[in-house]
Order: structure tokens, then sequence, then C-alpha cells
């Protein structure tokens, strides 16, 4: 009715002022501005030529994939929620990008964008994970832990185990595009469906904008707590606005199965412990998830999930799965080897600082998680952690033993 | 294309109520301004380019403020905001402009002549002057809410009419994404170069999009005269130079402005003015004259005198650092200029801090020789 009606008038390319009188009629007219420029008018003194972005010192992958072409057919697009290509990729504009790493540089502001702008979002899901096409493959969802062998590594040198994921909820927009109703919405959600956990998953929200200091310190010693934004790449595509309004964190009274709210997608799940148990955390995953995932069907909602993509988020690097497997490992003399890069290159594996992504490691201890994230299941992804991670270590025990180790051959990407 | 999420029609499918933002911890002008009921009639409306109410406050809404200073906590899109969404900036404007009213009328005095004295602030004591203020250009969305297009559009006029000036204007104009590094480096000296902004408060209202597309500084040949296009503003026009003479610097501040506007009308453009709000620019706190006139003045003594903030308060003058707003003094010199920016004239709000550096120079000179100050505090101006 009213929200029909407003869409169909408003948006950039129309020059309409709409003024609500009491609660719910709308009035329209059309209004020259003072110069005697309309929008429509406007929309023909700048051709998409006139807004294509200088990309020439950019490195990312949406600036490698975006030509004339492409924005000349999608600038004018909006999906059903108004939001643009030029919010999509607004992010990627403002950050040129690192000469070594690639960022994704760009996202959605909804399920549709990557439908929408399918044009740009392909190829650029394409570069991201190797080679993975939207437009011909499924991609496999599996979340069956008891699938997974040999996931209990030695806890000599695995300090810790996580896995981590996202969900978004089906019918209300990301965190670049959405309102603060929306917003509040996934909070309102999330919190209903997650105070309806019991057992070992039963636990508590702390909202951000709520918390005492005590539980704010308590948080952060427990590294539970995450922070406003600082890094461009998410302000640029605007998913700081109004902090800390609707954000927070829940996790269970064990503090082994922890979700953040309105972060960087309107949910990260996350399971961890301390110690090498990965098929445990892989379990509790599991059945957190499904449990959480059934409390919000209970009330009509869903989470957005499609063949092509799998499970929907904000950055298409989280598509797919969107997880990240990961354990904290020691590896004091398997790191030292020069052969350990190509190590975990054919592992499709990844290091990082144990601080998080861009950190540099300190001392010998890793963060060591898969680097896909798309066209491989979960249950695959984890059971190529524990695979890779086993074999880290046997290299280690094998080089304290003064004995050497092989470089293994290169994993197949994916199913065709 | 407008920035963030304001083009979200699955908003309006929930109360105004519930998408009204948290702003029980702000202390900012709009929050203290924003009730439920005026965000209830605000916020379906759009100005033609389309720029919303929840685009105007968001940068309010993102910073809740210092509890000492009070920001504004709201920009324009583009000139009709003014208009679109008068019920709120009203408001704001009489509060930040000592009680400005939606029919008080804006003076604007360009005319240098108009000036009294200004010529002989002693250069012991005022190391340097400088005078600037902002334009935005008819019909073009402001830096908020301005597409690449517009802002390229911004650019090339800007620097064909600053290009056409001669004599001591004569210049030339640095684009910031094609500058070479020395030419950075001298820029950098000379203080001309600004950066990228960082506060959050520039940032959360979209002004930093597209950096550095578009983006350049221009400078006469004397460096005496410079523009910057494209930052918080279209424009931003500053003249300076060392020393106390600041009549000069407004001269050339004024003739200048005047022959920039001259050849923008000669193109059939013009600035953004009206009769109430005088020159339109991005923030309610630049409205009116948009203009910062002030010195880099050593008050030591006076500093420190106990009535030091009150003798700038009733000569209508705000102290900052040397470094800038928000920076702190270095070696008793401060930055010294006017408080004032709507409902009085650029001669009468240069004229302030004329007469008030010039009294304030006299009263660090009797404290210096130990004398007391007492009888020579002014008046409320």
């Amino acid at each position: 009715m009213a929200s029909s009606f407003t869409r169909m008038m408003s948006g950039r390319n129309t020059a309409v002022v709409l003024a609500s009188i009491g609660a719910s009629t709308l009035a329209s007219g059309y209004l020259m501005t003072d110069s005697g420029v309309t929008a429509q008018e406007r929309m023909k003194m700048y051709p998409p030529s006139a807004d294509f972005p200088d990309l020439r010192k950019h490195n990312n992958c949406m600036a490698a994939a975006l030509t004339p072409g492409i924005y000349g057919r999608l600038r004018d697009k909006m999906t059903p929620n108004n939001w643009t290509l030029d919010q999509c990729i607004q992010t990627g504009v403002d950050n040129p990008g690192h000469p070594f790493i690639k960022t994704v540089g760009m996202v959605a502001g909804d399920e549709e964008s990557y439908e929408v702008f399918a044009e740009l979002f392909d190829p650029v899901i394409k570069d991201r994970h190797n080679g993975y096409d939207p437009r011909t493959m499924k991609h496999p969802t599996d979340l069956d832990a008891s699938k997974i062998t040999n996931g209990t590594f030695d806890d000599r040198y695995v300090l810790s185990s996580r896995v981590r994921t996202g969900r978004s909820i089906r019918g209300l927009s990301l965190p670049p595009a959405c309102s603060r109703s929306e917003r509040r919405e996934v909070e309102r959600v999330t919190v209903m469906a997650l105070a309806g956990l019991k057992g070992d998953l039963a636990g508590r929200y702390y909202s951000l904008s709520s918390m005492t200091e005590q539980e704010q310190q308590r948080l952060i010693d427990e590294h539970f707590l995450f922070d406003k934004p600082v890094s461009p790449l998410l302000t640029s595509a605007g998913m700081a606005r109004d902090w800390p309004d609707a954000r927070g964190i829940w996790h269970n009274n064990e503090k082994t199965f922890l979700i953040w709210v309105n972060e960087e997608d309107h949910t990260r799940v996350i399971s961890m412990e301390k110690g090498g148990n990965m098929k445990r955390v892989f379990e509790r995953f599991c059945k957190g998830l499904k449990e959480v995932e059934r409390l919000i069907q209970e009330r009509g909602w869903e989470f957005m999930w499609n063949e092509r993509l799998g499970y929907i988020l904000t950055c298409p690097s989280n598509l797919g799965t969107g997880l990240r497997a990961g354990v904290h490992v020691r590896l004091p003399n398997l790191s030292k080897d020069s052969r350990f890069s190509k190590i975990l290159d054919n592992l499709r594996l990844q290091k990082r600082g144990t601080g998080g992504v861009d950190t540099a490691a300190t001392g010998d201890t890793f963060d060591i998680s898969n680097l896909d994230r798309l066209g491989k299941s979960e249950v695959e992804l984890v059971q190529l952690v524990v695979d890779g991670v086993n074999y880290l270590i046997e290299c280690e025990k094998r080089l304290e033993r003064g004995q050497d180790i092989k470089v293994p051959a290169p994993l197949v990407q994916f199913r065709r | 294309m407008p920035f963030g999420n304001t083009h979200n029609n699955f908003k309006l499918n929930f109360k105004p109520e519930e998408e009204f933002p948290e702003l029980s911890k702000h202390n900012n002008h709009m929050a203290k301004v924003l009730t439920k009921d005026m965000y209830a009639k605000l916020r379906d409306r759009q100005t033609p380019t389309g720029f919303t109410l929840d685009d105007v406050i968001q940068t309010g809404v993102d910073n809740p403020g210092h509890p000492f200073i009070m920001t504004v906590g709201c920009v324009a899109g583009d000139e009709e905001s003014y208009e679109v969404f008068k019920e709120l900036l009203d408001p704001i404007i009489s509060d930040r402009h000592s009680g400005y009213k939606p029919t008080d009328k804006h003076k604007t005095d360009l005319n240098f002549e108009n000036l009294k004295g200004g010529d002989d602030l002693d250069p012991n004591y005022v190391f340097s002057s400088r005078v600037r203020t902002g334009r935005s250009i008819k019909g073009y969305a402001l830096p908020p809410h301005n597409s690449r297009g517009e802002r390229r559009a911004v650019e090339r006029l800007s620097v064909e009419a600053l290009n056409s000036l001669d004599g001591e204007f004569k210049g030339k104009y640095y684009p910031l994404k094609s500058m070479t590094d020395a030419e950075q480096e001298q820029l950098i000296a000379d203080h001309f170069l600004f950066d990228k902004p960082v506060s959050p408060l520039l940032t959360c209202a979209g002004m930093a999009r597209d950096w550095p597309d578009a983006r350049g500084i221009w400078h006469n040949d004397n460096k005496t005269f410079l523009v910057w296009v494209n930052e918080e503003d279209h424009l931003r026009v500053i003249s300076m130079q060392k020393g106390g003479n600041m009549k000069e610097v407004f001269k050339r501040f004024c003739t200048g402005l005047q022959k920039i506007e001259a050849i923008f009308k000669k193109h059939g453009t013009s600035f953004m003015w009206n009769e109430h709000l005088g020159y339109v620019l991005t923030c309610p706190s630049n409205l009116g004259t948009g203009l910062r006139g002030g010195v880099h003045v050593k008050l030591e003594k006076l500093s420190q005198h106990p009535k030091f903030e009150e003798i700038l308060k009733r000569l209508r003058l705000q102290k900052r650092g040397t470094g800038g707003v928000d920076t702190a003094s270095v070696g008793g010199v401060f930055d010294i200029s006017n408080a004032d920016r709507l409902g009085s004239s650029e001669v009468d709000q240069v004229q302030c801090v004329v007469d008030g550096v010039k009294l304030m120079v006299e009263m660090e000179k009797k404290l210096e020789k130990g004398e007391a100050i007492d009888s020579m505090i002014p008046a409320q101006k």
C-alpha cells in the first residue's frame, strides 16, 4: 500500500517529493529545482560514462571485473529494496587495495543484489572462488558432523579449535543497506530464537548498547567482544552506521558457542574450544546451527540460501559455506622450513597470525584454516582442515626427529 | 548516488518509532531537536536529488558528540535540503547561530573598503592572517550526496574559472590524484595540502567517497590565495599571508571571490545563496558568510588570565590551537577567529577580528609590563 507506492515513486531517477500527511497517506508532486533541472534531466546530463569510477590504481576483484559496458547496463538498475550498483561497489572504489592482497571490493545490500547485479557479481565470484561459476555450478551444503574422521588433534601442538560461519535472515536487508528498524528486527528474530536453545547450548544475550562495564570487560578478556569496525573496507560499505544500535553478542553458558549479531553480517556463528577436538567443535556447530534454523522457522523466518551460491552473506568472499574452520597450532620447525607456504597452498590452507586476519604470527603459533568457502560443503572443508592439520603436525614431528618431509600433491579445487 | 541505505523501502513497513534513532547518549544539535513526531513527519520526504532525512542525520546518529563540544550532527545534501527539512534544520540553525529566526535576513557585504583599520596589527604578536569561506555551485548536489559525475563537473567548472584569473590571482591547479611527489611535498611544506578526511564527523556523512577523484588544490603564484576543490564543500576559498595586515588579506579575499563569481555567472552558473541563509554550504554551521577570519597571535600572558574566555566571548571570538580546530595551543600562540557566521556580514565579522585582536594585543602588552587590564575588558558585543 503505502510502501509499494513509495517503491514506485522514490529513487534517484524520479523527481518526486514525498510528503506524509497524517499517519498513512502520501502526497506527491513533481518538483523543479531552483535551477530548473529535474532528476530526469539530471540523468541525461550524467550518462554512465560521467560516473564511471577511476580504477586505474585499483587492485581488487571488482576493479578487475568492472567495465564501462557493465557499469552502463547496471548503473540505473535497483534491487526491490532500491539498492544500487554504486552502493555495492563504493567500498571497492574507496579502497584501491593492497599490491599484495586482493580484496573483493564490493558487497551485497540484500539477497537480490546477487541477481540484479549478477553481471558484475558473477565474474567477481569466479575470480575469488577459483573459477566457481554461479551460472552453471551448484554449491553443496552438508552439516552432518558425524561424517568427520580423525577429527581430534594432538593437544601438544593444537592449542585451540574453532569453526565460524555467518547466516542472513531472508527478507531483511544486509548490513551495508539495512535501516535501523530492519537491523533491530534481525536482532529481535535472532535473540528470540537463541533464547530457545537448551542444554549445553543454553545461554544469554548481551546487547552492545546496554551491557554493563563489568560485562564488557569480561567479554573483552574472553576475546568474545567485537568492536565497532574501523577497517575502511567495512566503514566505506556503510556497515558501521548507527553503531552500536541493535548489535550484541550471545554465548552459551559453557562459552563454546558464540553468536555475533549485526556486525559484518546479520549473524556470525562461532563454535570453539581449547585443545584439538575439532570434531566436537564441528558437531556443536552443526547442532547449534540446525537448532537456530528450526527456531526461526517456527516463527516463519528462514536463512538466505540458494543452490547457486549456498548461504548468502554480505561479502562475496563468504558465500557458499561462509565457513572458516581453523586451529591455533604450534609449528616451530615447520614454519621455518622453506616449503611451509607451498605445503599450505597445496593443502588449500591459509595461515594467519593468532590475532586474526592481517596480524602476523607471534612466535611459532599459527592460525591455520581453510582457504575455500564456495564449491565445497561444510563437511568437505572441515575434513580438509582436519586432514591438512594432521599432515602439518606429522611434518612437524618428522622435522623434530630430523626426518625429511614431503610437499603433498595439490588438492582438487571442487567437483564440477 | 545516495550514500547509505536511505532509499530502502523496507523501512516504511516499520512504524516511525521502530526506525527512530537511539539518541539518549547523544549531545549534538540534531539530537536535541529531533523528536519522534518530527521524524515521523519528515521521514518519507526527499529532495529532488533524492536526499532523505536519514541522509541528513546519519553523521549525528553515528557521532554522539563530545560532552563539552556541541557538534551540529547533520548535513545538507543539496540546496533544497534546507527547505524540504526546514522543520528540523530551522531550530538547529537557531540553536547554532544565536537565535537566528526563520524570518531573519542575512546581510552579505564583500566590500573590503568597508573594513576599518586592520592594517596595523603588531607583527611582533600577530604572525599570520587568514580569511576563509566556502562556496557551493548552484545546481549540483553537495559533497555528502553528489555522484562522481557531479563532483567531476564541479571540478571542471571551478578549474576553468580559476584558470582564467590573472594579475595577482594567476595560478595553477593541482589535482590530488595526479600530482607528482615533488608537487605534493611542496604543497605540504606550504601547508596547502588537504588530506582525505579521517574525522568520523565527515566520513559518516559520505564526504570522503571516491577519494581522491575530482579533488584538488588551486593556488596563485604568490601563494596568497588558495582554493580547495571538493573537500568538505564544493569550494573552500582561502586568502592568507604572514604578518598582521588583515586588511590586505581581506581585500584579496573579496576581490578574488568576486572575480570568481563573475566568471561563473558569465558561464551561466552561480553560487548557492539566498537572502535568508546567505551562502549555502554543506554544514549548517557554515551558513551565512561561511567565513572564518583569523590570526595566529601570541597571547602568552593574556591566555593565562582568568578572564580570557570571557573576553573572547564578549568580543565574539573563538580560540583554537595553531593546528586548527581541536588542537591545543603551542607556546602561547593561538588561532583567534570570529565565532559568528550567520546574521552578520563578512565585513562585520572581520571587523570583530581586527578590533578584538588589536585590543587583546594591547592587553598582552599591559600584562607584560605587570599592569592590570580590568579597565580594558570590553562589554558584550
